[in-house]
């Protein structure tokens, strides 16, 4: 490619100065001083008071037991999607997008109402004469709503890797001798790696900041960052402390860019 | 044996995401106004959802935000994957680390932030600076969904064009866009569902009176979601749920189409 | 080359051009009545939409009516200057917090007969709480915190915040997440000021409220109303506005104002500093203190109105001298408005609220 394509970049550019950076820059502001307008370290400093800390050991916690689990699920579920006929790619890939549509809030109500000690789950199960489940209101019925909310993030990224493997590859490798095992292990999860990067990125941090979640199907008593930045801007009006911690959670961003050019040296990994 | 083992594996992960959408539209039949008593069976729903003049105003802000967002999102993001190919690897890295900020930011803070900057703009508020602000949102969606196809790309054939002396813009439009294309679909595809779920940006980021489905969902909470909306998800679920179909029983005429055009 | 799976999903995005073209043509509305506009920031879901139509129909005034889900989601929006509202709809503390700010323009009563009149003196005489001299707010909507219980799931009838502390309960009872209203129980439990800044009382109160956490099954916002229907849990902190509702839905279920006392809230007009359609809000606001509008809303949202006149329209027997939508307040002499804080009031409750909730 020509070098003069560079120009190209000039409107996202432009874009991301005005629409990302200089806002940034104000959230930066905010974190950095205090009401009066002067500077400081406290809004960052905050994160280590006892409150804060535990809110992102949870959240850190739920957010990397979620990813996982999303992982677990996905990854066999996008190698069999990976085997079906490729000329549904864009069904399969709608399949997973659509529930999305559906407005995120009526969403987890819903699950909600599914999964109460009277709800549409119990009615089920107590009809077959099984125990009742009890996991509303507790980490897990929030490590459920991260898995379920997240989850089409972690499957698209992983089948699209997986369907991008040449089959002829595989079967050279079946062909040589390799068992089944061995070519899982030394081909198809290595060439699967852009799409786990980025499947896990786009669970984990997503997950990480999240807040209606936990105060709809956690019942409230778990306290996550994600709801203490939102409180600090909506409740509290604190912008400052709410600025300053959104700041800590940026390296975040950090450690998943120095991640992905550990793991990901030709560039992005993919996500659809 | 082991095949159906598989259709089952694939079989409960639709209905684990799909169970909340059954209930939404088992609740939208719901005569009772509360989700948490069976009321008996009713229809009411979608005759009020059509006479709901605000609602249907929502819809349409609804629908014409996330489709323009998410097609501006589209070039913007498009055009600027095709730049960061003739990029370094470094300068590369930052732009990419750049471009996950807004899907880290917590809603909150993109939304606050984007309300101070139109602000300081002096950006009257409205539809435009909802637009503005999904769009912001949407393009991350649509690089991290391009880039990928982007990669796979022969160049050479794109230089091939330029060398036979094709147009820079006639060489990316005949060699380039056929295969970027189902990233760019999926990226659009992304990018409206992003733009349809949204609340906390909108709510900081739009004018008075412009309404879209999910600011209307979250004013409603206080007092308890209308029934109207369960059976509006409902209405669109089915609607897409019926397209979808249509298309994977039609591919049977697109093959041979497609094997028709290869072959001529 | 491989040229699979293209262009497939271009009908969807046919569709939506079409659906968006068909929706366009039936979405122009006119933009401006003949007398001007008024520009209104009300709670959600917290009006008869008719009443906005015959205003405008009566006055030839265009209303562009818009709608937020907390007070603190409404003040930076009315604060930053986003949108010039004429009028807001906020909640006793908040509008406090206005006034501190000089944020409110003051009423001209002469201008508001119906206000003046039509609307009860007790709940002026409550409103100084947060507006001292009756300068800035007219009463709304008003209502108290209570404990709604379900009868079939206690075996006595709960009076006291106290029993919210019975460890025969546990799992069964719903708290307000809400730094105010969980502070409150509490303070009230204690015999303290629900607007109290003595550091021992509020360590005292936040004590109490971590010796409750286990026995609480959760902490919610707008859910108590649904999870009581369902027969989730047996007692819950809930506004008396969805009393009746709650009641209609399930007859099992109770109101009670506890003894110790609560708080009463009040949302309240108040026209904005910088209103650009000062007297079309002042017309806005006496229409609605209108007896025959006042009942037509009070019909519609079952929160307790303020306004006596309209009271009076009430047919249903029942509702217009039920204790729970319009209690005797002289009956109580432990009720209590919320004031504004200040900011480090706020903050230091914030704190105390963190401590509960992340422990």
């Amino acid at each position: 490619m020509t070098s003069k394509s560079k120009w190209l970049s000039a409107p996202y550019l432009l874009w991301a100065v005005v629409f990302i950076i200089i806002p940034l820059g104000m959230i930066f502001y905010y974190g950095l001083t205090d009401k009066t307008g002067a500077f400081t370290l406290d809004n960052i400093i905050a994160i280590t008071t006892a409150g804060h800390a535990k809110a992102l050991r949870v959240s850190l916690l739920l957010s990397l037991i979620s990813t996982l689990v999303c992982f677990l699920l996905a990854y066999p579920l996008a190698m069999l999607l990976a085997q079906m006929n490729t000329r549904r790619h864009n069904f399969i890939i709608l399949v997973f997008i659509l529930p999305m549509w559906m407005n995120f809030l009526l969403r987890t109500l819903a699950w909600q109402t599914l999964l109460e000690k009277n709800g549409v789950i119990n009615h089920v199960l107590s009809f077959f004469h099984l125990p009742a489940l009890k996991i509303i209101n507790t980490p897990a019925a929030i490590v459920l709503g991260m898995v379920y909310n997240f989850l089409p993030f972690m499957i698209l990224p992983l089948y699209n890797a997986l369907s991008k493997i040449d089959k002829n590859v595989i079967n050279a490798a079946y062909d040589l001798g390799a068992g089944y095992v061995y070519t899982f292990i030394r081909i198809i999860l290595p060439l699967s790696v852009p799409g786990i990067i980025s499947g896990i990125t786009m669970v984990f941090i997503p997950a990480l900041t999240t807040f209606v979640i936990s105060s709809l199907l956690g019942g409230g008593k778990l306290l996550l960052i994600g709801d203490v930045i939102e409180q600090e801007f909506t409740r509290t009006s604190n912008w400052h402390l709410g600025s300053g911690l959104s700041m800590v959670l940026m390296i975040f961003i950090v450690i998943n860019m120095i991640l992905s050019a550990i793991f990901d040296k030709d560039g992005e990994g993919s996500m659809l | 044996m082991k095949s159906a083992a598989k259709k089952i594996y694939i079989a409960l992960i639709v209905l684990f995401l799909y169970a909340p959408i059954g209930t939404l539209m088992v609740l939208s039949f719901n005569e009772s106004k509360t989700r948490a008593k069976w009321g008996g069976f009713t229809f009411k729903w979608y005759v009020s959802l059509f006479q709901n003049e605000e609602i249907l105003r929502a819809l349409f802000n609804t629908l014409l935000i996330a489709l323009f967002s998410s097609l501006a999102a589209t070039v913007i993001g498009t055009v600027a994957c095709i730049a960061m190919m003739a990029m370094k690897h470094r300068t590369k890295s930052v732009i990419m680390g750049i471009t996950n900020i807004p899907m880290l930011n917590a809603d909150i803070v993109t939304g606050i932030s984007l309300m101070l900057l139109y602000i300081s703009l002096g950006i009257k508020f409205g539809f435009g600076t909802i637009l503005l602000s999904h769009i912001t949102f949407n393009i991350p969606y649509v690089i991290l969904s391009v880039m990928p196809r982007m990669r796979q790309l022969n160049h050479s054939t794109y230089e091939a064009a330029l060398d036979l002396g094709a147009s820079p813009l006639n060489a990316f439009f005949k060699v380039m866009f056929p295969d970027l294309l189902p990233g760019i679909l999926s990226g659009f595809l992304m990018a409206f569902t992003m733009s349809l779920d949204d609340f906390i940006i909108t709510h900081f980021t739009k004018g008075v009176g412009v309404d879209t489905l999910s600011t209307k969902i979250y004013t409603e909470i206080k007092k308890g979601i209308k029934p109207e909306m369960y059976a509006l998800s409902a209405l669109i679920f089915m609607t897409v749920l019926l397209l979808l179909v249509l298309i994977n029983l039609t591919p049977d005429k697109q093959e041979k189409d497609r094997n028709k055009k290869e072959k001529s | 080359m491989k040229r699979k799976h293209t262009y497939r999903i271009n009908p969807i995005v046919v569709l939506f051009f079409l659906l968006t073209t068909l929706s366009l043509t039936g979405c122009t509305s006119s933009d401006k009545g003949s007398n001007g506009q008024v520009i209104v920031y009300n709670w959600g879901e917290y009006i008869d939409p008719d009443t906005i139509r015959m205003f405008e129909e009566e006055s030839g005034i265009k209303v562009i009516y818009d709608e937020f889900e907390t007070n603190e989601s409404m003040y930076p929006k009315v604060e930053s200057g986003a949108v010039a509202y004429d009028i807001a709809c906020p909640s006793d503390y908040m509008i406090s917090r206005m006034i501190q700010n000089g944020m409110l323009s003051e009423i001209n009563y002469d201008k508001m007969p119906n206000a003046r009149e039509n609307i009860g003196a007790q709940y002026y005489e409550q409103s100084r709480g947060f507006d001292p001299e009756n300068k800035y707010a007219i009463p709304y909507c008003w209502g108290t915190v209570g404990i709604l219980y379900n009868k079939t799931m206690v075996d006595e009838p709960i009076t006291s915040w106290a029993q919210l502390w019975d460890e025969k309960y546990a799992d069964d009872i719903l708290m307000q997440d809400s730094v105010r209203d969980s502070f409150m129980v509490a303070e009230k439990l204690n015999g303290f000021s629900m607007n109290t800044l003595d550091p021992t009382q509020l360590e005292t109160a936040k004590d109490a409220l971590i010796r409750q956490k286990p026995l609480v099954q959760a902490y919610v916002v707008d859910q108590v109303r649904d999870k009581m229907i369902g027969g989730e849990a047996a007692i819950g902190v809930i506004y008396s506005g969805e009393a009746i509702y709650t009641q209609r839905e399930n007859p099992d279920l109770v109101y009670v104002i506890p003894e110790e006392g609560t708080n009463v809230w009040i949302d309240s007009w108040v026209i904005l500093k910088n209103a650009p359609n000062k007297e079309n809000a002042e017309k806005f606001i006496d229409f609605m203190c209108r007896a025959d509008i006042a009942v037509k809303n009070f019909d519609y949202i079952t929160y307790s109105t303020p306004n006596v006149a309209a009271r009076e329209l009430i047919e249903d027997e029942e509702i217009k001298n039920s204790a729970i939508a319009f209690p005797d307040l002289s009956q109580y002499d432990n009720l209590e408005t919320y004031v504004y804080l200040g900011e480090e009031g706020d903050s230091f409750y914030n704190e105390l609220w963190k401590e509960v909730k992340s422990y």
